[in-house]
């Protein structure tokens, strides 16, 4: 009979090397951009899914909202707070709604938006393909005539990709709206002056830039979230590191395509 | 309920496999399949857990490539059509998984409406209510209709799935591991099921299993999967009058034991 000892080697075996890692690492960059080429082949031919995509847009809004609503309001009213103090040094109260307006709309609205909607949403899909992936309700889906991919990816994609902008200019109006606050009870300012000061150092640029960055990350929470779920294995446990691994990955390629779209438009700033 | 007898149409054959091979890997699970399943017959595959029973129904509905070999079901070669024709001639077969594999966020109705919305696209709201109620009647689950899966319990949910397939009125129909988890009288209860669908539908049916009741009760032809090969094919009766030590413990394990 096994006993508990008996397991240890088995535990205790080596990970994989080096050159496996790199290997896999690589291997799985072909399959993503296979999964991407696929996505734009298939989402922009007919039959479309329009019904699905409505469905999907409202899910991914009603299940990041609250806690959107709450924390761009936190950020908002936070930010303000702890900017105050410096501005305070160099008798630059004033500039406070413009700082807090440039910080909110060129970076706070689309990364705190992306991040809820990585941690909700990404997850969400993630589990929710890799419970249909190892349940064997993809192949129930090809077998009766459906294409999974049109169905299940290309709608949640262009889901997350339509509506996280959305979701990402309400943040912006919320934080505003929780700057405001700390600013009108501290400074007394009102809210038509406000709003002056929080629309005049943005320019077009800004608008643009916040826009297309909201859209970038909306289309790689969806990706990542279909494309772990999609190509989830080893049964539940596979559906628990497809809901992981939806998180992290699309967390960390959104800090990265944070800093390539802030450079990118800083040329053209220049 | 004892099998009535069914007509088989030995000149018209529905599927027709040659020489199939499929590797996972470095482990060859087919080593050459050769198959033909006639129109209106009960095919039942037997063999052990991992034999490739599952990978060669899998393999006939197109959801994996083989390696070598050649499928031709209702006569289009399912390794050389395109995706458009693969797409319309799994809509002639029905597949029944081992898990049921119904859709848990949508209702029994809505699991049955899906595949009919997605495949006819003029299909009026009556017509869609009436081939639901048609099909539940036929699984005797009518009152399940506005329930989740998550609240049906085994033997209902592999009913439900039957149904699902069932709805598209499909030609053929594929069965993994039908009885797989059931206590024996659900399991009686679906192998009547099966003989049904096969009378009622015309149906022709590939069974996978390693039940041999369900196999003796539903089986017109019996072929037995060891070693990736089919080591031998017949009537029940005609596989199991073997001393052959591969085969023999099945009998001895689900009928003497």
């Amino acid at each position: 009979m096994d006993t508990v000892n008996s397991t240890e080697p088995h535990l205790s075996k080596p990970g994989p090397g080096i050159k496996q890692r790199l290997a896999t690492f690589f291997t799985d960059i072909y399959k993503i951009h296979l999964f991407i080429v696929r996505f734009f082949k298939e989402a922009f031919m007919p039959p479309y899914e329009f019904k699905e995509v409505v469905r999907q847009c409202y899910e991914v809004g009603v299940r990041s909202f609250t806690l959107i609503t709450v924390t761009g309001f936190i950020v908002g009213l936070i930010f303000t707070k702890q900017s105050r103090p410096s501005l305070a040094a160099f008798g630059a109260n004033s500039w406070l709604p413009s700082l807090v307006s440039i910080a909110i709309m060129r970076a706070l609205a689309p990364l705190v938006t992306a991040l809820i909607a990585s941690g909700k949403v990404g997850s969400s899909i993630g589990a929710e393909l890799g419970s249909m992936r190892v349940t064997e309700q993809i192949d129930a889906m090809e077998v009766s005539g459906t294409n999974p991919f049109k169905f299940l990816v290309c709608t949640r994609v262009l889901a997350t990709t339509l509506t996280i902008p959305l979701l990402a200019t309400y943040t912006a109006f919320i934080g505003l709206l929780g700057g405001y606050i700390n600013v009108a009870q501290n400074e007394g300012t009102s809210y038509t002056s406000f709003m002056e000061q929080v629309f005049q150092p943005l320019n077009f640029i800004d608008i643009w830039q916040s826009l297309i960055k909201a859209i970038v990350f909306g289309f790689t929470i969806g990706i990542v979230g279909c494309y772990q779920g999609y190509y989830s294995t080893k049964g539940t446990e596979g559906v628990g590191k497809a809901a992981n691994g939806a998180v992290v990955t699309a967390m960390f390629l959104v800090f990265i395509e944070e800093i390539i779209i802030v450079q990118l438009t800083g040329f053209f700033r220049s | 309920m004892k099998k009535e007898k069914t007509h088989i149409d030995y000149k018209n054959t529905v599927i027709k496999v040659r020489g199939l091979e499929k590797s996972f890997e470095d482990y060859a699970v087919l080593r050459g399949i050769d198959l033909d399943l006639y129109q209106g017959e009960n095919l039942v595959v037997l063999g052990r857990s991992g034999s490739g029973k599952s990978v060669l129904i899998k393999l006939i509905s197109g959801l994996l490539k083989p390696d070598k070999g050649t499928i031709e079901v209702l006569g289009k070669d399912v390794t050389a059509i395109s995706e458009k024709e693969l797409q319309d001639l799994r809509i002639r077969i029905g597949f029944s998984f081992q898990n049921s594999a119904l859709y848990d966020s949508m209702t029994v109705r809505k699991n049955l409406e899906f595949p009919l919305v997605r495949n006819r696209k003029n299909i009026t709201r009556k017509e869609i209510d009436n081939a639901v109620e048609t099909v539940l009647e036929a699984v005797g689950l009518s009152q399940t209709i506005n329930q989740m899966p998550a609240e049906l319990s085994g033997g209902q949910r592999k009913r439900i799935g039957i149904a699902r397939t069932l709805i598209l009125n499909p030609e053929i129909m594929l069965y993994d591991e039908p009885t797989a988890g059931l206590d024996p009288i659900t399991c009686i209860e679906i192998n009547d099921l099966i003989n049904e669908v096969q009378q009622r539908y015309n149906t022709s049916s590939i069974i996978i299993t390693h039940d041999l009741t369900c196999a003796k009760t539903t089986g017109d032809r019996i072929a037995m999967l060891l070693d990736g090969k089919f080591q031998r094919v017949g009537t029940f009766e005609e596989v199991f009058n073997t001393n052959d030590a591969r085969i023999k413990p099945f009998f001895d394990y689900n009928f003497t034991q």
